[in-house]
């Protein structure tokens, strides 16, 4: 301790001298774009063909949908511009294109059953929502039978009957996705039980339908279920014109949503099957509170992708001559009193934005899922 | 341990307590209840389709089928057999398909890199592309190549004449049609010289870079060769080859081939939409590629273009291949579509006129399920194949 004075101290006893703030490291815009668009003479030739091409479509895109398009007026401003979208067409077009031809003293059903759901899919999907079980026991079980006595009526709660002819439009569409993804979710969990099961029977009955559906396109199945399902039955069962499509929508999605669903048990660590099972847990119990809920929760982005397809495919009912949003746009468009040069371009790029916007915000949520998921991951 | 259990369940009575037996009710259970499902809907189908007149039989294939098709790739006519329609079906499918796997594979290429591009406007652009296609039905997309773009051309008379005898109108592209005089035979098999020589180039080219490092320059050579031989072969040969240009008669034109509206539609849509996905599965593809093997590259001296073709893309494709396989299926199934904008492929030749003509919606929908079946099961193997080809071989 004494020779503490022979030597300098190791640790300096004054304070150093402030270091001036570091430089700003972010690139300057003029940096950027000299790193992100003119790296290379190459480089550089490549942004002048695609800032070209942007301009140029966007240009189209604008000056056929906002700038040259006809806002307001009637048909005969829309025949005399060639160059621009004619807007009234779909204002007038729009009750059309929500409900088909959905009798307009009963059109409040069809808001009343969409705004149910749109909340009930709210509850389901926001993850910090309280009590969500109880929301997916509403939209399973509740939902399907209230939107079933709305949208069809029932003589006795003073709601009469709409016959299925009459529904069409966008109507059509939600109904057949939300049908689709009602029924496909819990067949394709018992689908994908099946295929993972024990037994080989009941493996093989699965695998063959998933395998057979999945080799097959969508529009053949619309078709065995249009032509061939009133062969199958009895003359007083046939179904209704709109149930046979909606049969095969919920049997073409329970394939798809099986392989989502056998793709998520198996994700789940095999010690959690056996932890069950060494805690005397039977099959179904293990299943219904430790693997499932496990599992459904690492896919929920798969799900959303495959309803994402399916909302996509209900299009293709049009074929069976169920007039769903696509079908009813078509026929919009050649309607003669609207006759125009830009109406069938005007149609097809409404129907496009309506399409997009809500396949777009799925595809937006299904993301945030995911990297949700990642986190939870991770930590 | 084993005979302990035996032993113990073969004292059991056969109750469902036990895990066997219960196995063993379960699908004896299943297989029943499918049986008499099948049974019952079989019973009832057949005595359905007797009170309705429907034939039950197979018989209707060799009948005449009446209709005629004007896009066929094998000899059709109207008084053809409804089995002569349904392969006129297939190969049409088969056809458009392998077209638009070819086009949506290469754009799909183009635009996965192009995403991961460091241009800022390149990625994008890219990006913009596969959010929009992926997003709007493939139906939807198809109405408005065909309605909104293709149907709006011009009539014959007014076609968009393209130089060099090729027009655009309402009927679809004509271009002229290739007549051959004796000699062309020469130039056919100079152009077969030209690839032989090409292959065996390549190979010699390798061997040589292999052994000594030295890059032959394989490309201009190839390309030379390739146009040349047949060029200089066309003129020893006196011009063997003429094009008939199409002529405008009346409201058509005559002569040339057509590319018709529908065929195209259908092909630039499952194309395009189909491409956005699997850019998508390029992207991912790449990006799964560890960053070591890029740098590791750049610090050996490969430019960036090679870097991305010989290190980067062929590891990537072990990854990218099997979803590849599916969205190949996918656009396969699609093509189906095709009914919407009336190109004849199998689905509205058999599963749509010849389901309506006979009626036999059982016999038609069962075979037109087989050739889709058949369809994924040969592409399933082929693919397993050149992946198991792909796979890294583990030492």
């Amino acid at each position: 301790m004494t020779d503490q004075s022979l030597h300098p101290p190791i640790v300096n006893v004054a304070l150093m001298p402030a270091m001036a703030p570091p430089a700003d490291v972010r690139p300057g815009p003029v940096t950027w774009i000299k790193r992100n668009l003119f790296s290379t003479p190459s480089s550089a030739a490549l942004t002048i063909c695609f800032v070209l091409l942007a301009v140029w479509l966007l240009h189209q895109f604008l000056s056929f949908a906002v700038i040259k398009a006809v806002w307001s007026g009637g048909r005969d401003a829309c025949r005399a511009n060639p160059e621009g979208a004619c807007w009234p067409f779909i204002a007038e077009k729009f009750d059309y294109l929500r409900y088909g031809a959905y009798p307009v003293s009963e059109r409040w059903r069809v808001d009343l059953t969409q705004t149910i759901g749109a909340i009930l899919i709210v509850w389901l999907l926001w993850t910090r929502a309280p009590r969500r079980k109880l929301a997916a026991m509403l939209f399973f079980v509740f939902y399907p039978v209230a939107a079933f006595v709305l949208l069809r009526g029932v003589a006795l709660l003073h709601l009469p009957v709409i016959d299925t002819t009459l529904w069409g439009g966008l109507l059509i569409t939600l109904l057949m996705s939300i049908v689709g993804i009602v029924f496909s979710l819990p067949f394709g969990v018992i689908l994908a039980l099946g295929r993972r099961s024990d037994l080989p029977m009941v493996k093989a009955v699965c695998v063959t339908f998933i395998e057979v559906v999945r080799g097959v396109p969508f529009i053949t199945v619309l078709f065995m279920a249009n032509f061939m399902m009133p062969l199958f039955v009895p003359d007083y069962l046939t179904p209704d014109r709109l149930l046979r499509p909606l049969i095969a929508i919920a049997l073409f999605s329970s394939a798809y949503m099986a392989e989502v669903v056998r793709a998520g048990l198996q994700a789940i660590p095999k010690g959690q099957y056996e932890a069950a099972k060494a805690l005397g847990i039977s099959y179904f119990d293990m299943m219904r509170l430790i693997v499932l809920p496990q599992a459904l929760t690492i896919v929920i982005p798969s799900i959303v992708s495959t309803f994402i397809g399916l909302f996509k495919d209900t299009t293709l009912v049009a074929i069976v001559g169920i007039a769903d949003f696509l079908k009813a746009v078509e026929t919009a468009r050649v309607d003669p009193n609207w006759a125009g040069p830009t109406i069938s371009s005007t149609g097809y790029l409404f129907a496009g934005l309506v399409y997009w916007a809500f396949c777009f915000g799925m595809s937006r949520y299904s993301q945030s899922m995911e990297r949700q998921l990642a986190r939870g991951h991770k930590s | 341990m084993s005979d302990l259990s035996l032993s113990v369940q073969s004292r059991r009575s056969i109750s469902l307590h036990n895990k066997k037996v219960r196995g063993i009710f379960y699908q004896l259970l299943l297989a029943g209840s499918l049986l008499a499902l099948g049974l019952g809907v079989g019973v009832q189908t057949v005595s359905n389709m007797r009170a309705r007149g429907i034939p039950l039989s197979f018989g209707f294939w060799n009948e005449s089928a009446g209709f005629d098709i004007n896009q066929a790739l094998i000899p059709y006519d109207a008084l053809s057999t409804y089995g002569q329609a349904f392969w006129v079906g297939v190969v049409n499918t088969l056809f458009v398909s392998l077209l638009a796997i070819l086009l949506a594979t290469s754009l799909g290429f183009v635009v996965g890199i192009a995403r991961l591009s460091q241009n800022w406007i390149v990625a994008k652009v890219a990006t913009s592309y596969v959010e929009i296609i992926r997003n709007i039905p493939l139906l939807l997309q198809l109405l408005f190549w065909y309605n909104a773009v293709l149907k709006p051309l011009p009539a014959p008379k007014s076609s968009i004449e393209i130089p060099g005898g090729v027009y655009l109108n309402n009927r679809g592209l004509i271009i002229p049609e290739v007549q051959l005089h004796p000699g062309a035979g020469l130039v056919a098999l100079s152009s077969a010289a030209a690839i032989v020589c090409c292959i065996a180039l390549w190979f010699y080219a390798r061997r040589v870079q292999i052994r000594t490092g030295r890059q032959l320059p394989v490309l201009s050579v190839s390309l030379a060769a390739l146009i040349g031989f047949p060029l200089l072969m066309f003129l020893a040969a006196g011009e063997p080859v003429s094009f008939i240009r199409p002529q405008l008669h009346g409201f058509n034109f005559q002569g040339g081939h057509q590319l018709y509206p529908e065929f195209a539609a259908l092909l630039i849509g499952l194309s395009v939409y189909t491409g956005s996905y699997i850019a998508e599965i390029v992207r991912g593809g790449i990006q799964a590629v560890p960053k070591g093997q890029t740098e590791a590259a750049y610090a050996l001296g490969l430019p960036p273009g090679k870097t991305l073709r010989l290190v980067v893309v062929p590891q990537a494709l072990r990854i990218i291949i099997p979803p590849l396989t599916s969205q190949y299926l996918n656009l396969t199934k699609n093509s189906s579509l095709a009914v919407f904008i009336g190109y004849p492929d199998l689905v509205q030749i058999f599963a749509g006129t010849v389901l309506n003509q006979t009626g036999a919606a059982v016999q038609v929908m069962a075979i037109t399920l087989a050739v889709y079946l058949a369809i994924s099961l040969v592409t399933s193997l082929a693919m397993n194949g050149f992946n198991r080809h792909f796979a890294i071989v583990e030492r």
